[in-house]
């Protein structure tokens, strides 16, 4: 026989139950409500397209060996990462054509990402803003690369001179491949290493 | 010990003998004089793929043995890091060189683009040599020389009408190297119009290119032993 106290105590810790579950749910309708308010899916307001600026793009040249600037005008995000990437993009763009002077398949796409993080010691003793971009390459672009010491040793002293002509502050790059280190380009350029925009930039315009 | 009264006569004549022996014994030979020869790649690390379809670990095989042959030809010791298509460690290629103490090494590469001869000296800032320098930085005691040697390779080929490229970039072979090292990469011949004459791996162009490398070392161990 279940005492009458107990039958009580259970009826009450059923109704608690009960009564702080509706409370639950009404919690829950409610933080949902507000997060949907905040969050209109509704295009209210035209995507905005960067202005067009003047980058300029240190092209590779194979017939030479030659690095040399060219200006383009291209549309330029204002966040510094994303300008890196449309500017490397563009720059790519160029070596995906098929008449390049220096051809390389793969085109804007192949940029994956650009992070830009506080340099070295090193860098940062000569320059207080000194940044380390690392850039992140589709694994597509380096398996379609052409294999050489030349042609490989182009595409990154480009990149990295183009990138320091648009970013000065842009003193080291590292590359990686779909996010990870991969020890070559294309099996001769070094990936490992940590390449300095200031020998790139003076490689700029050489010639035999 | 007892010494006689002749004891210290005894002692200058050995003296007077050893000296007469001393003035009399030939000249120290000069230091051997070895060049290393790197055919780049081999085994699973193929490297490129030449237009002729070779490969180019093979054609940087058949250029080793080319200019080993030349080499020897004219007196001219030669370690090579490969002699079959195995793979070889880019340290283990380093340590090949600085153990025989080089008097200059050739990484030997081909490739499908640009045009002529690509040479390569190392990237590394020139500095001081030291006593125990980093493995990975110890050419940066040697790029002067590298550099030095580029030039006479550069004269070399050019002189028998090869096109050249100088450039410098990072090598992760001969930056451990203490000798005078390049990486010379062999491209097409190509002509006014830009279509391909010879290609890397074209056994009259590799033999051409030999024969100047092997002139240039020859040139190379002659101005490396003048005072």
């Amino acid at each position: 026989m279940i005492p009458r106290y107990q039958k009580i105590l259970f009826v009450v810790l059923v109704i608690a139950s009960l009564a702080m579950g509706v409370v639950l749910w009404q919690l829950r309708e409610r933080a949902h409500r507000r997060l949907v308010a905040g969050e209109s899916s509704t295009p209210t307001t035209a995507p905005e397209v960067a202005p067009a600026e003047q980058a300029t793009l240190v092209a590779a040249n194979d017939a030479d060996n030659s690095l040399l600037p060219q200006v383009h005008s291209l549309p330029l995000p204002a966040d510094s990462g994303a300008r890196a990437r449309a500017v490397l993009g563009r720059l790519l763009d160029l070596y995906a054509d098929p008449e390049a002077k220096h051809p390389v398949p793969g085109g804007a796409a192949s940029v994956m990402q650009v992070f830009l993080l506080p340099a070295s010691s090193d860098a940062q003793s000569k320059d207080a803003l000194a940044q380390l971009a690392v850039v992140n390459l589709a694994s597509s672009f380096a398996a379609s690369h052409p294999a050489g010491l030349q042609t490989e040793s182009l595409t990154i002293d480009s990149i990295c001179a183009t990138l320091r002509a648009n970013l000065p502050h842009v003193a080291e790059v590292r590359f990686l491949v779909d996010g990870q280190t991969r020890a070559t380009l294309a099996g001769h350029a070094d990936l490992t290493r940590t390449y300095l925009t200031a020998l790139a930039e003076s490689a700029e315009g050489t010639k035999p | 010990m007892h010494w006689s009264k002749s004891a210290p006569a005894v002692l200058l004549g050995v003296a007077a003998v050893m000296t007469a022996a001393a003035q009399q014994a030939p000249p120290t030979p000069l230091p051997r004089f070895v060049v290393v020869v790197d055919a780049a790649h081999g085994g699973d690390d193929t490297g490129g793929k030449l237009g002729s379809g070779t490969l180019e670990k093979a054609a940087n095989l058949a250029m080793s043995v080319r200019l080993r042959s030349l080499l020897g030809a004219r007196g001219i010791s030669v370690v090579t890091t490969r002699e079959s298509d195995v793979a070889v460690d880019a340290n283990r290629r380093a340590e090949i060189a600085n153990r025989v103490n080089a008097g200059a090494c050739l990484s030997l590469h081909a490739t499908d683009s640009g045009s002529g001869i690509h040479l390569f000296a190392s990237s590394l800032a020139p500095a001081q040599p030291a006593r125990f320098p980093a493995w990975k930085t110890a050419q940066a005691a040697w790029v002067t020389r590298s550099l030095a040697f580029a030039g006479v390779l550069n004269s070399a080929l050019d002189h028998a009408g090869i096109g050249v490229t100088l450039s410098r970039t990072a090598l992760p072979g001969i930056d451990s190297m203490t000798c005078p090292a390049l990486a010379v990469e062999i491209g097409p011949q190509r002509g006014e119009d830009n279509k391909i004459g010879s290609e890397p791996d074209d056994a009259d162009y590799q033999a051409r290119v030999a024969a100047s490398l092997a002139a240039a070392i020859v040139q190379w161990r002659t101005e490396g032993r003048q005072p």
